[in-house]
């Protein structure tokens, strides 16, 4: 059973987190603080802006700066490793210097292209929220550069989700007509490379309502007075109890559902973010539904499924691959090797032109299965953080 | 539940400074470098001796050897073996520095990564799972291990390979289960929270995805050793104290003799091993409902202590010497011949001792009603093919203990010596 994942971006600020002092060792972080005292002339964009962090003290030559390429210069006074720490609104780390022991000096160049209030953190002995101090950045903001590349890839994605659509709706006539001519071998044939594009885009797609759960919600999760409908219901009738009277009008009905669904899909308006999000829900979808062999308990089909959850996945990516290309190289080849090492794992339980049945699978396969997606899955973890807007 | 001994009284109840000042000196520098004021907090015992101040301490990760050896045994334990799956040695390197760094953070009570919690904002995944903020550093130690598996011919490490780091044999009467046997790599992290502990496996098995994965993975809940003197000797699921006469901290001849790897012993490619340890690891399963049926009698004689004290078969003080010669007075020896403390005693080994540090554990049922509990066996040596294995030859041959007991499950590891500062795990190995 899918679930939620290309909801409106909320941003919530994190609650600030104040606990620290339960945590902080004998001696350590959290002493009051002496912050910066200095708000001399703001630093202009590349001056570097001294910090003198001691055991007890965090000193900043300055405590204002234009929008540009901001210097920090690092000294560690003290007796304790300590971190030197940049946040913007909500405890988000702009970014950070760590480990710097004590007697060291260390630089830290950070881009502020945007004006604001942020705060400065050293943190002796390295725990909890350190000695804390604000720190103003002026100027006016810069319009980000990528924006043109967001654009063309929410076009990109925008025309995958609608190819899928379509060809949903195209593999479920034919599947809806087997079914209704009392064809079950033709079926059972079509069922699961019927379901393939509808694995692909489900995030999208199930964020209208009832419709997600009538097409595809499976027996045990139906939700309390709504009927078990849709392919599941068919899958069942086909492989276990077979066709009933009312197969028929169900088969009807899915189709009724999938168009509407399909329609739907083509107006979602994605975000950078809801797309990446969706590239991770998809490879969720596989590691508790598909992996476990839940979703196709009548058919053993779930390799399809798999398929086309990796692929919606994939194609989700390769739309954003321009942004994430540019702002994170090594992710993007990170990601590339990745998703050939498990579309060449998955590719090995094909038997000709189909999938092999679930219920083959070893148990070694399905380690090597897992192993792979956890590898797969961490990685595409990293990618809303990096599309996110600016 | 080996039980090798000396003779030796030891006292119990050593407290406050006093056991703080024996550890440090007994542990022959393994406490030699610290962090600033951490220093004292971190030297103090976690036992039951101690208060609950030094529980929650940090144990300094750095030093001469690796902690989580001689450190005093926490309650708690995640041991974890994995098996390297990417093809590429950089990113095993590179794994083992970023391993290093995330570990030193948690040992100290910081988050795996810097802002792990929140700090990444709203759309990214925390680096940290969180489980652990706001708990104390809970003496948390995390001890890295190689097993044989790692030197084949995958990262080009053959030629660094130990000669000492060896597959056991098989022993009569193993029932090993694969999915519980070997490794390349294996993380003990043990603290006096299972909250911690659990918290650091879990974070460095998330970092390590795509480059290792877990092979097995085993929870305990008691530590079944005391490896300092400031600490009571615990018991084990059979009730009985174990381990009265394992080698402590305060020894540090015996640890030179028997725990620490040194400069001689490996001249050649495993030279980076001076000063690590090896430990052996095995899971034994006991059959507990069937023990719990056995008369107080039989569980003496087949352990060779009484059950209350502790105490020798024939003595009347735990650490009152073992006499193998002393007769009842019905003529037979007072320890039975099969016992389970004459086996194991260093006397009928050729003087032969490890450092144990196991721990109880239960795995819930088995599925026909049965508990599925046991002894985590962990044990320290220089050399296991000297050590272990013909302790463990003994014991499978003729332990009374036998009858109660199957082990399940096994793997040796390599444990580098300790980090320098500015040093991380593979260093050594990768140089």
């Amino acid at each position: 059973m899918p679930r939620p994942a290309l909801r409106p971006a909320l941003r919530v600020a994190p609650v600030a987190v104040s606990l620290a002092a339960a945590l902080a060792l004998a001696g350590c972080a959290d002493k009051p603080a002496t912050t910066a005292a200095s708000t001399a002339a703001g630093a202009g964009a590349g001056g570097p802006i001294t910090v003198n962090a001691t055991d007890t003290a965090c000193e900043l030559s300055a405590t204002t700066a234009k929008a540009g390429t901001v210097t920090f210069k690092v000294t560690n006074s003290g007796s304790k490793v300590n971190e030197f720490y940049l946040y913007a609104e909500g405890d988000r780390i702009v970014s950070e210097v760590e480990n710097i022991t004590p007697g060291l000096s260390r630089e830290l160049k950070v881009e502020l292209t945007e004006p604001g209030t942020f705060t400065t953190s050293c943190k002796p002995g390295m725990v909890g929220d350190g000695i804390r101090g604000t720190f103003t950045v002026t100027g006016t903001a810069a319009k980000g550069s990528t924006d043109a590349k967001v654009a063309k890839a929410i076009a990109d994605y925008k025309a995958f989700v609608a190819s899928e659509a379509d060809e949903f709706v195209e593999n479920t006539k034919g599947f809806v007509a087997a079914v209704k001519a009392g064809d079950v071998a033709k079926a059972k044939s079509l069922y699961a490379q019927a379901r393939h594009p509808w694995e692909a885009i489900e995030p999208v797609a199930e964020s209208f309502g009832d419709l997600d759960p009538k097409i595809d919600g499976r027996e045990d999760v139906i939700a309390d007075g709504m009927a078990f409908t849709g392919y599941h219901r068919l899958e069942k009738d086909l492989w276990k109890d077979g066709l009933q009277k009312d197969s028929g009008a169900i088969a009807d009905q899915l189709l009724a559902d999938v168009t509407e669904i399909a329609a739907k899909s083509k107006t979602v308006e994605p975000t950078a973010l809801s797309i990446a999000n969706g590239a991770k829900a998809l490879l969720d979808e596989v590691a508790t539904g598909k992996i476990t062999g839940e979703e196709e308990r009548y058919s053993h089909t779930d390799l399809w499924d798999f398929d086309g959850n990796l692929e919606g996945s994939r194609q989700a990516l390769a739309a954003l691959r321009p942004v994430i290309a540019e702002r994170d190289p090594a992710l993007q080849k990170a990601l590339d090797a990745d998703f050939t090492e498990l579309s060449s794992l998955l590719a090995k339980h094909k038997a000709g032109a189909d999938y092999k049945s679930y219920t083959a699978l070893t148990a070694a396969d399905l380690k090597e299965l897992t192993v792979s997606l956890d590898a797969l899955s961490e990685q595409v973890s990293k990618v809303p953080g990096v599309v996110e807007a600016k | 539940m080996t039980d090798e001994g000396l003779s030796r009284r030891r006292l119990l109840g050593v407290s406050g400074t006093a056991a703080v000042a024996g550890v440090m000196a007994g542990a022959g520098g393994a406490y030699a470098v610290s962090r600033g004021e951490d220093a004292a907090a971190a030297g103090a015992p976690s036992s039951t001796t101690s208060g609950a101040l030094a529980l929650d301490a940090a144990i300094p990760f750095r030093g001469e050897h690796q902690a989580g050896i001689v450190t005093p045994a926490q309650d708690r334990l995640h041991f974890v073996a994995l098996d390297v799956v990417t093809k590429d040695r950089e990113q095993l390197r590179q794994l083992l520095e970023d391993w290093t760094r995330a570990a030193e953070r948690m040992t100290a009570g910081a988050e795996a990564a810097p802002g792990g919690l929140v700090g990444g904002g709203p759309n990214r995944a925390p680096e940290d799972t969180g489980e652990a903020y706001g708990l104390p550093a809970s003496g948390l130690t995390i001890t890295i291990g190689y097993g044989p598996s790692l030197f084949d011919d995958r990262f080009g490490l053959a030629a660094k390979r130990p000669a000492a780091l060896q597959d056991l044999p098989a022993f009569t009467g193993d029932q090993l289960d694969p999915r519980r046997t070997g490794g390349d790599l294996c993380i003990q992290a043990c603290a006096n929270d299972p909250q911690v502990a659990v918290h650091a496996v879990r974070n460095l098995v998330r970092l390590g995805f795509g480059v290792v994965a877990v092979r097995w993975s085993q929870l305990g809940f008691g530590r079944t050793s005391s490896t300092s003197t400031a600490q009571a000797t615990p018991r084990n699921m059979f009730g009985f104290k174990d381990g009265t006469n394992n080698v402590k901290a305060e020894e540090p001849e015996s640890l030179a003799q028997h725990v620490w790897v040194a400069d001689a012993d490996d001249t050649g490619g495993g030279a980076w091993m001076a000063g690590g340890s090896y430990l052996v690891a095995r899971r034994i399963r006991m059959h507990i409902e069937v023990w719990d049926r056995t008369s107080l009698q039989e569980q003496e004689d087949v352990i060779g202590r009484d059950k209350k004290e502790g105490a020798p078969l024939g003595a009347t003080k735990e650490f009152d010497t073992l006499d193998f010669a002393k007769k009842g007075p019905d003529g037979a020896p007072s320890i039975p011949m099969t016992a389970h403390v004459r086996l194991a005693h260093e006397s009928q080994l050729g003087g032969i001792r490890i450092l144990r540090r196991g721990y109880n554990f239960t795995d819930g049922s088995d599925g026909v009603g049965h508990l599925d509990a046991g002894l985590f066996f962990i044990a320290y040596m220089r050399d296991p093919a000297k050590q272990f294995v013909p302790m463990q030859r003994a014991l499978a041959k003729a332990d009374g203990l036998n009858e109660y007991i199957e082990h399940n499950g096994s793997a040796v590891f390599a444990c580098p010596p300790g980090l320098k500062d500015g040093e991380h795990w593979g260093q050594a190995l990768f140089a």
